[in-house]
């Protein structure tokens, strides 16, 4: 039976393994914004790099930010789940050290090699360059994500196995007995119960991933073994959408876990909690038709498939997460400081990114914005105030000094400033979705520089922010190591 | 369509910032029982959830009524139809006839001779008409009826390398 006290949990400092997972996740995320800008500057007719090094600079950015926070995602996930199950830390380092040698690869690919077939490698392009970059550029840059996808295959499967030890199975990880059977009120934590969700459908998103590279690496030096284009788009986006989904749903976490610690309200597994989070462990393996909406060699029902789970998969987000957090933070007391504003706004990013993402999987809409900016606007919408915020969240409540720390103005201004920032650079990407402006074109035509420029300023603000938001992780990285008491407590019980 | 669509996102995502300010308003003053609180938000949260769902599901099967995908799209609009045969290259587009009549159904054959390509329609003031993908081995129908004479750009819509922004070429509609 559902109860509504709740039970104090104290807070633990992170892992030396979290810690470095984040200090890198800061430093790349950065770095791959400053990248972005560079992109913008670019179509703003601020800079003039030229076509060659844009698609170098939108083929980092893409691979660079896809790879980081699936990073700072697992970062979050793995430092709260082994509150719950016991976890190998020599596997999760392993991941971390692979990643490494994956970017290191992915570099050496671009920066030396000219290769910029973007992060997609949409198969036949990246072994068809037109003399661009060479065949083992491409095969480096594939090898690259191969080699970031095996490491997280590792990681998952560790995850799995700690699961299935400490919950006797993947079904009651994701709290089965207690959806379909009477709610006995021991369903798994919400930690666990997304930790489940994540690692069954990362699974089979990374294989998928693995096999299409594989693949296409074989077709690289052997030619006459031949892959049917259509078949590879939609194991890339299969993989690509699956991954890049993954990543919130690890980040939630840190909502889930921190949230309750600062109003003193459960996060309960109930019955709907439960409902939605197996829906949305099938939805986001079937919801991936909405990216191959053009494609109208595929069967009609493939694509009626993806228009119809676009619009069900907002239920989850918007009815039971988005309206939980809503919850348990109305009347709560709730004291703000930066690690409960990020939280709290995480979800508003989310929940506002996904109204332009269901409606651009509308097939109607489709035929007149598929791969216009609108795309970017939304997802950049939900990846940045949605899941970066949840990451810098996590970040301010593993270096917040003590319970009563106060917050100094600056951190306060670069809150708003990300927000507003964001906003304003993606609400910048939409109009121009609306204008009919195509992405991934390193020129643009004059009638579309204004929206570029207004968009660059927006990136300059949030790129200001996140560097206060990185200074002040960093300067503090000493805390986050030590066990003690970060949330402050709500109003009432404090005072 | 894409004004609507604007304004469809622009509603939603206002509604939801109103929600989130309300709550943030709201979060001070602790409501000390959580009981009676979770109750009365479950409650809200029930019509909340037949609200979306009476709104998003009637919208989502009435946007299945006009699938570019339909053979009928083109028999539908009167007359044979014309027939553009594209085959889209790295970085041009091969079409065997760039001149159609308005008011009469055209059908885009497009396929690719290399990589993935993106066959956009824009109208003269630049916004998206239709679309379909070039894949090779594959050849996807556009069916569209010009309604108004006038030069049609046609601009990649999937990113195909180096020169994929310059990748342009012209439909004229009518004689011009």
């Amino acid at each position: 039976m559902a109860s509504y006290t709740y039970t104090p949990t104290p807070d633990q400092g992170a892992k030396a393994s979290v810690v470095a997972y984040l200090v890198v996740s800061c430093v790349v995320l950065l770095l791959m914004m400053v990248f972005g800008l560079l992109m913008r500057l670019e179509q703003s007719q601020f800079t003039a790099i030229g076509g060659l090094w844009f698609y170098k600079i939108m083929t980092l950015h893409g691979a660079g930010m896809v790879g980081i926070v699936a990073i700072a995602g697992a970062a979050i996930m793995w430092h709260f789940l082994r509150q719950y199950v016991e976890l190998s830390t020599g596997i999760f380092v392993a991941n971390l050290v692979i990643f490494l040698i994956g970017v290191v690869m992915i570099l050496a690919s671009v920066l030396i090699g000219d290769f910029h077939a973007a992060w997609t490698f949409l198969f036949p392009l990246p072994g068809t360059s037109m003399g661009m970059w060479s065949q083992g550029a491409a095969a480096l840059f594939m090898g690259g994500l191969l080699v970031i996808g095996v490491g997280f295959v590792l990681l998952h499967l560790d995850i799995a196995r700690a699961i299935i030890k400490r919950y006797g199975g993947l079904g009651r990880g994701l709290g089965w007995p207690q959806l379909f059977g009477p709610d006995d009120g021991n369903a798994p934590p919400p930690a666990v119960v997304a930790s489940t969700m994540v690692t069954i459908v990362n699974l089979v998103g990374l294989v998928v991933g693995a096999s299409i590279l594989v693949m296409m690496l074989v077709n690289l030096y052997v030619p006459t073994f031949e892959i049917d284009a259509l078949l590879a788009k939609g194991m890339i986006y299969f993989f690509g959408h699956v991954f890049i989904n993954a990543v919130i749903y690890m980040a939630v976490i840190a909502v889930y876990e921190i949230l309750p610690r600062y109003t003193q309200r459960p996060w309960k597994s109930n019955k709907v909690f439960l409902a939605s989070w197996t829906a949305s462990t099938i939805m986001v393996m079937f919801i991936f038709p909405h990216h191959l909406l053009m494609d109208y060699a595929f069967p009609k029902w493939f694509l009626i498939m993806g228009h119809i789970i676009g619009y069900l998969n907002t239920f989850p987000i918007l009815i039971v997460t988005g309206y939980g957090a809503m919850m348990i933070v109305y009347r709560s007391g709730i004291r703000w400081d930066m690690c409960s504003r990020l939280l709290f706004v995480s979800l508003f990013g989310w929940a506002v990114g996904a109204m332009p993402a269901f409606i651009d999987g509308t097939i109607t809409v489709n035929y007149v914005m598929h791969n216009t900016l609108w795309v970017p606007g939304h997802f950049h919408t939900y990846l940045l105030l949605g899941m970066v915020a949840m990451v810098f969240g996590f970040m301010y409540y593993l270096v917040k000094p003590d319970e009563n720390a106060r917050d100094s103005a600056i951190d306060v201004a670069a809150f708003w400033g990300f927000v507003i920032g964001t906003m304003g650079f993606t609400m910048s990407f939409l109009y121009s979705g609306k204008e009919s402006v195509p992405r991934r074109y390193a020129e643009h035509l004059p009638e579309w520089v204004p929206y570029d420029r207004i968009a660059s300023y927006f990136v300059i603000l949030l790129l200001a922010s996140v560097l206060v938001f990185v200074f002040r992780f960093l300067t503090r990285l000493g805390l986050a190591g030590r066990d003690y008491q970060r949330a402050s407590l709500a109003r009432s019980i404090a005072t | 369509m894409q004004e609507t669509a604007w304004q469809v996102s622009l509603v939603l995502m206002l509604m939801i910032t109103f929600g989130v300010i309300f709550v943030a308003i709201n979060s001070h003053k602790r409501e000390e029982e959580y009981g009676p609180l979770v109750k009365r938000a479950y409650g809200f949260r029930t019509k909340l959830f037949w609200v979306v769902a009476l709104v998003f599901l009637p919208a989502m099967i009435y946007n299945l009524m006009d699938l570019p995908y339909d053979v009928s799209r083109a028999a539908t609009a009167g007359g044979p139809p014309q027939v553009i045969n594209v085959t889209a290259h790295m970085w041009y587009w091969e079409m065997d006839r760039d001149q159609v009549d308005a008011g009469q159904p055209v059908e885009v054959h497009i396929t690719s001779a290399d990589v993935n390509h993106g066959f956009g329609i824009y109208d003269k003031d630049m916004h998206l008409v239709a679309q379909a993908q070039a894949m090779p081995g594959y050849t996807n129908v556009i069916r569209h009826t010009f309604k108004e004479e006038g030069t049609y750009k046609v601009l990649c819509m999937e990113y195909c390398g180096v020169a994929h922004h310059n990748m342009m070429t012209e439909i004229k509609v009518g004689n011009l």
